[in-house]
């Protein structure tokens, strides 16, 4: 199963400088796990443990086909073969 | 340095006016490593706040995808101050996640939506790290300016 991932120029350095790799899992909580075994510490930047559960970074937004995975199940979004998996990080401040 | 044309300082400013008391937010993209802000894109600040912005996350994505189709990216990220400085706020700071970009900060906090001077500051923030940078403005491309004329006539 390949899912397509692409990665924001902040979260290249641990792609080596690929703006898109491929990944792996029916979830996407299993996709981030598979991408971590791929390039260490890219987890890290995008969940966060929250009183005791995993959850997405609040400015990290992730989409699968163009839909923001909040709406869709967050962490348990489902993934099929050729899904397109976007990574972006919010633009916003104070 | 940021190096910018006067017609797209003008519209930052304009957008900068036109949303207080609430923080103005938006981009101005380039063709990918030129450094040339060119296509102004003011975008809705989600928060509605006169203290926060962020992209509404939907129109994040549209963005993005419309960058990537033109082979540019974000030369410049701005945001306007309503009520304090032109200087990145340590949530601008924990935030910023464009290393390539000009972080653009606007201060409406004198004149309001009124005419008037703005702060009009530039900054490059990266790994939390802020660095204030000379801001230059350059004549209006005249050029392109023409162009986008003739494809709008129709």
């Amino acid at each position: 199963m390949a899912i397509e991932v692409r990665i924001p120029t902040i979260l290249r350095t641990y792609t080596d400088g690929a703006k898109s790799v491929e990944g792996d899992g029916g979830t996407l909580s299993a996709l981030i796990d598979d991408l971590e075994g791929n390039h260490p510490g890219i987890k890290e930047r995008l969940v966060e443990d929250k009183s005791g559960s995993v959850d997405l970074r609040r400015f990290v937004n992730v989409y699968i086909n163009d839909e923001d995975v909040r709406f869709i199940g967050g962490l348990d979004a489902e993934l099929s073969d050729g899904d397109q998996v976007v990574v972006l990080p919010a633009v916003a401040g104070g | 340095m940021l190096t910018i044309p006067q017609d797209i300082y003008d519209a930052v400013v304009a957008h900068a006016r036109r949303d207080h008391p609430d923080e103005a937010c938006g981009v101005v993209a380039g063709p990918e490593g030129s450094d040339r802000p060119e296509r102004f894109i003011p975008m809705v600040n989600a928060a509605g706040s006169p203290t926060f912005y962020e992209f509404d996350s939907t129109e994040l994505l549209a963005l993005y995808k419309d960058m990537d189709a033109r082979d540019e990216e974000p030369v410049v990220v701005y945001h306007s101050h309503t009520a304090t400085e032109a200087y990145p706020s340590r949530t601008d700071i924990g935030l910023a996640s464009e290393p390539n970009a000009h972080y653009v900060l606007v201060s409406t906090r004198e004149h309001g939506n009124s005419e008037g001077p703005v702060e009009f500051r530039s900054y490059r923030i990266i790994d939390g790290v802020v660095t204030e940078e000379d801001v230059t403005i350059t004549p209006t491309a005249a050029t392109e300016t023409v162009q986008s004329q003739k494809r709008s006539t129709p």
